[in-house]
């Protein structure tokens, strides 16, 4: 909403400049985006008058003008403007003057002819977008009057971002009412009296949609002067609130809807066939609208319709056929109410928003259409004439929006908002804002509310209302009290920054990326799974819900490569969304997860570093190490696997007691060809609730006699896991190994061409006494000869 | 005794001349062992006097001792010089970088949700989480924001079909945790949230951290003081705060807080479009509505809510100027924090 300060002072007039009172509506809640002139910075403008007019004897395109309106009287002006002619009355700026942009006139010589200031066109004063000559100025503009005086132009516009609740202040009228609240002072609107009619023509108005149309003004107006010129006042307060000056008919209604903040729509009486029908749309009709398109219009439309079918679409916008144009003779002018809920997100449907449309879905008063439509009339008949009907008022009560009461407890006033006002503040600040109090007890009071305020309803919009007034930073500022009762936390949780703090440290920085992707992208990554869609994306590349990290850290990792970056540690957390499965009935998965994928050196460069890459192991030396918070070593597993964005001979699954918790391997070298990736990335992905919960140590006493260490090479065929050889040595060697590790595999020249050597070393020690040599001896037959029989190992 | 004499000096002067230290011990087997030169003259020792031999014993053990003595000296001078010039050789340039893997950052993001999260938590407030893919009902329907309501049009909504959207803000949390959480309640509830919006200033994606307090007797001098404090603890400064009316459909009264501008001081700049003040967060008192839809009964509680960008702290915090950074996560950026 936009309006011009001297428009609004008009109605009200409180002692404060226009940035002190755009201050005081922003602490109210109607929040000032800005506060500006209404025209360039200009001096030395007044109104001239061109009293002679001749061709400039050097140039085709330039006349000689005698213009009057200088103290000391006539001057020459020569003009290059098509339209300068003798009788018209326009801005002169006078020798001495100073013009938007810092320009100053001076005496000037064009072509041999002397020339004593310049005639002005809108542009060239920042008043308006007409460019295509020298403004003309009505013919009773007072020749010699200082412009900015005659225009009344040292006036500010104020724009007042509202916010969807106040829409009582979609006109000047309610925001004089804000303005009169705060400062206590009187509001004068101007003296609208009913026109009598003088014809007894009218419309009939069928209201076949009461919950949509409950009320329906309308007048017939006949023989107006469509050829009359909106007055300049009326133009320049329509400019100053954003709209363009179109026609008398069309300013009048535009005006009105500024002014009281009724829409309001004229229809050409002769285009009308038959009385006015307030209808819902039937399916497929058709409508010409005034912006020249033609839409198809849905049965949840209200349309204002005839007996030959839809002329505009209610609240919204008219359509072209029934408008008002410049054959236009008689009107029937509309003013009425249409229920929010009925145009509510209807005109975003057909990719419109008008005025029309951003009040009514807002709520309009329910009872200012009589005034409104009294209000246009006045206003009509002083520009464009003609012969006035009555005034034919349709309501179909039981329809029309209930009527609230609110009551108010002086209680919740002090509980509610913390602070103590007299009944007499709390009674006054309300009825100020139009409620009006109805009856009164020892508890409260009960206040009708008015038809204009649709965002009043329950006790706290009363609050609202009383802080809003009171100032909310008139309020006291204090600490709230509540018990301090001891949040248990489980310490077997292991806090997600734990995990993050270790990646960290491995030189891992975190990204965050876009939860939704590439639908190709998805494919590539997963291309089993169908991803959750998006109906709306921004665009293609933001289209689907991820149904993994590994994605996003992939394209952020191209982003870097191309950036001149060649080493690279990343992690995300964050939701993944795995599909339901309509079969076994489970709904959609968002499920916690934690991600890094590494590339390039193994080190950062540097002066001693090695310069090998990263490999498989590095990221599972890193998966590892997040692991270790789970203090469970025992339950978690690695296990050779298969995933779509992996190579298939480095991918392993991340198993805890058998159940997957996660992925990590090198990215599937299709993909990393796909990505123009220099070099092999590795990634892991891991579910956070999967991991599960940490377990709590339990203390072992440390055993005081001397432990044993005996190494052990075998050979093995070359596919055997590692890590089964492992898990069989481990049980075979009974219950006082304490240590084992591998310490060598090597496979080449020497063994086997499909062999391989495995060097493991076993720890052994008793808690309680020294072991023997036999009893130790014993415990690596075992492991040797088990790992014999499953695995055909042979002891180097 | 002559002999003893020049015996003497000839085992220092060698002792000197010793170059390392097998020519000193060849010094001390020659002179002072078993068979050494001095220790001979003590076998010469029967041939004295008894009058005469303890004088004599006695100079001779003094000449050992003065050789042996001079001996350790110069041993302990040649291991000396020997350890320096171990160390001299050991000698590292200790301005060259340390070895191994740089330490990774926080993203900036993570870095301001993790502060903010820490300063509630010491006031007793819990971490709250919930789906990003979220029904109708707790992003808008719960929050008193049925369908069709104009404040829908302020929330550019992603739909997945038409009852599921990517929530809008993190206050579909704040239902989550009353449906299952009796009160008196303290929450916050950080998280991603989406707008079907993009530009210089807007991402379809950015994060939020919600914040909920539901108790007896809580008003909005409480909400006030809440919020002040708050973020005179995130800006670790004096910075003035003040409180505006505003509208959200799940609070009443609402309000939206503005700190004065942490670039020109209040004075009005290009960061605060020249009014001396920002627009940090949203807040106001729990609509009855909203309790109603948690079966929560507002004539015992009451409570208040807030919602604030954590993107928008983040830029404040830091001065990064382009929102877009943050989601492009170039290294050079991330490592800067």
């Amino acid at each position: 909403m936009k309006f011009s300060n001297a428009w609004l002072r008009e109605w009200v007039n409180p002692d404060l400049t226009a940035q002190q009172l755009a201050d005081q509506i922003t602490m109210a809640g109607l929040e000032v985006d800005a506060v500006e002139p209404v025209a360039g910075a200009f001096s030395g403008v007044v109104v001239g008058e061109i009293v002679a007019c001749e061709q400039h004897p050097d140039a085709d395109k330039l006349r000689v003008c005698k213009v009057k309106g200088h103290p000391e009287g006539e001057m020459q002006v020569v003009c290059g403007a098509p339209n300068a002619r003798t009788g018209i009355k326009i801005p002169f700026a006078l020798v001495g003057a100073k013009l938007p942009g810092d320009f100053k006139i001076k005496k000037a010589k064009l072509r041999g002819v002397e020339s004593f200031g310049m005639l002005c066109a809108q542009t060239e004063l920042e008043l308006g977008d007409d460019n295509d000559g020298i403004w003309e100025l009505p013919e009773e503009a007072v020749t010699g009057t200082d412009l900015r005086e005659y225009l009344q132009l040292d006036d500010s516009t104020i724009e007042v971002d509202l916010t969807p609740n106040r829409s009582d202040c979609l006109g000047v009228a309610g925001i004089a009412r804000e303005v009169g609240v705060l400062n206590r002072c009187e509001v004068t609107p101007p003296a609208i009296e009913p026109v009598a009619a003088v014809i007894d023509d009218s419309l009939q108005v069928s209201l076949l949609a009461e919950d949509a149309c409950p009320r329906y003004v309308g007048r017939v107006i006949r023989n107006i002067n469509i050829d009359a010129e909106t007055p300049l006042w009326m133009q320049e307060r329509l400019r100053r609130s954003g709209l363009r000056s179109i026609d008398p008919v069309v300013d009048v209604t535009n005006y009105v809807l500024l002014e009281l903040g009724q829409p309001m729509h004229a229809f050409d009486l002769a285009k009308l066939n038959g009385g006015i029908k307030v209808r819902m749309a039937e399916q497929g009709e058709k409508l010409t609208l005034l912006d020249e398109q033609e839409v198809e219009l849905k049965a949840d439309t209200l349309l204002i319709a005839d007996e030959k079918g839809p002329l505009a679409i209610a609240g919204i916008m008219g359509g072209l056929d029934s408008s008002v144009t410049k054959a236009t003779k008689d009107i029937f002018l509309e003013s009425a109410f249409f229920s929010p809920l009925a145009i509510a997100g209807k005109a975003r449907s057909y990719g419109l928003h008008t005025d029309s449309s951003h009040r009514f879905e807002r709520g309009v008063d329910y009872r200012l259409q009589e005034k409104a439509i009294e209000r246009a009339t006045q206003l009509l008949l002083d520009i464009v004439g003609g012969e006035p009907g009555p005034v034919h008022v349709r309501e179909v009560t039981e329809a029309m929006p209930a009527e609230r009461r609110i009551t108010l407890r002086r209680a919740r006033v002090s509980r509610g908002l913390g602070i103590q006002m007299s009944d007499a503040e709390i009674v006054e600040i309300i009825t100020r804002l139009g409620l009006e109090k109805i009856s009164e007890d020892s508890e409260g009071w009960t206040f009708l509310v008015p038809s204009f305020r649709f965002d009043i309803s329950i006790e706290s919009d009363l609050l609202e209302e009383l802080a809003r007034v009171y100032g909310y930073n008139r309020i006291p500022s204090i600490s709230f009290e509540a018990a301090l009762d001891i949040v248990p936390r489980a310490e077997a949780q292991v806090a997600q920054s734990r995990l993050e703090q270790t990646l960290l440290s491995r030189g891992y920085q975190e990204a965050i990326t876009f939860s939704f992707i590439d639908r190709d992208a998805s494919a590539k990554f997963d291309p089993a799974v169908e991803p959750v869609a998006l109906q709306n994306p921004i665009s293609a590349e933001l289209a689907v819900m991820r149904t993994n990290l590994m994605a996003g850290l992939v394209k952020t990792l191209q982003y870097n490569l191309n950036r001149q970056q060649d080493r690279a540690r990343l992690f995300e957390t964050g939701l993944r969304f795995v599909p339901g499965n309509a079969e076994s009935g489970e709904g959609l998965q968002q499920e916690r997860m934690i991600a890094g994928l590494i590339y390039g050196s193994r080190q950062p460069e540097g002066w001693s570093g090695s310069k090998d890459v990263v490999d498989f192991y590095d990221i599972k030396a890193d998966v590892e190490a997040m692991l270790a918070h789970y203090e469970a070593d025992a339950e978690f597993t690695f296990a050779p696997a298969k995933h779509p964005a992996l190579h298939p001979g480095q991918c392993a699954e991340v198993l805890r007691n058998g159940k997957s918790v996660g992925v990590l391997g090198a990215l599937h070298p299709e993909l990393q060809k796909d990505y123009d990736l220099p070099k092999a990335a590795f990634l892991f992905e891991l579910s956070l609730d999967g991991l599960g919960q940490a377990v709590i140590p339990a203390f072992t006493p440390l055993s005081k006699f001397p432990e044993v260490r005996r190494d052990l090479a075998i050979l093995v065929d070359a596919e055997i896991p590692v890590g089964q050889l492992a898990e069989t040595a481990v049980e075979a060697a009974g219950e006082f190994l304490t240590d084992f590790n591998i310490f060598d595999v090597y496979q080449g020249k020497g063994i086997d061409l499909h062999r391989k050597s495995v060097a493991m070393g076993l720890t052994f020690q008793h808690p309680s006494r020294t072991l023997n040599d036999e009893e130790i001896n014993a415990a690596v037959d075992a492991v040797v000869s088990q790992l014999e029989q499953k695995y055909n190992a042979s002891q180097r | 005794m002559q002999e003893l004499q020049s015996l003497t000096e000839q085992a220092l002067a060698l002792v000197e001349k010793a170059g390392d230290l097998a020519a000193l011990d060849q010094v001390r087997v020659d002179y002072l062992g078993k068979k050494g030169q001095i220790t001979a003259l003590l076998k010469g020792l029967g041939k004295l006097s008894a009058e005469e031999r303890p004088a004599a014993g006695a100079k001779i053990n003094e000449a050992k001792q003065q050789v042996q003595e001079a001996i350790n000296a110069r041993r302990t001078a040649m291991e000396k010089a020997a350890i320096e010039e171990k160390l001299a050789k050991e000698t590292i340039d200790v301005t060259l970088p340390g070895r191994g893997e740089e330490q990774g950052n926080m993203h900036p993001i993570t870095r301001t949700l993790r502060r903010i999260e820490e300063i509630f938590q010491r006031l007793g407030f819990t971490v709250e989480q919930g789906p990003e893919v979220e029904g109708d009902y707790y992003n808008f329907e719960a929050l008193n924001i049925p369908a069709h309501h104009p404040a829908r049009a302020m929330h550019d909504t992603f739909y997945i079909d038409p009852s599921t959207v990517l929530r809008t803000h993190t206050s579909s949390v704040q239902i989550r945790t009353m449906e299952k959480t009796n009160p008196p309640l303290r929450i916050i509830c950080p998280g991603r949230v989406y707008r079907c919006d993009s530009d210089v200033t807007h991402s379809p994606m950015f994060h939020q951290i919600e914040g909920l307090v539901i108790d007896e007797g809580v008003s909005f001098a409480h909400l006030k003081g809440c919020i002040d404090q708050f973020l005179k603890a995130f800006f670790e400064a004096d910075v003035p705060v003040r409180f505006r009316p505003s509208y959200f459909p799940f609070t009443e009264p609402s309000a939206e807080a503005d700190i004065q501008c942490t670039a020109c001081g209040g004075e009005g700049c290009r960061i605060c479009s020249g009014t001396g003040w920002l627009e940090v967060l949203g807040c106001g008192m729990v609509h009855p509505n909203v309790f109603a839809s948690c079966d929560i009964d507002s004539e015992k509680y009451s409570g208040f809510a807030f919602g604030l960008g954590v993107e928008r702290m983040a830029m404040l915090r830091y001065g990064v100027n382009d929102l877009r950074l943050f989601f492009d996560n170039d290294l050079r950026f991330l490592k800067q924090f």
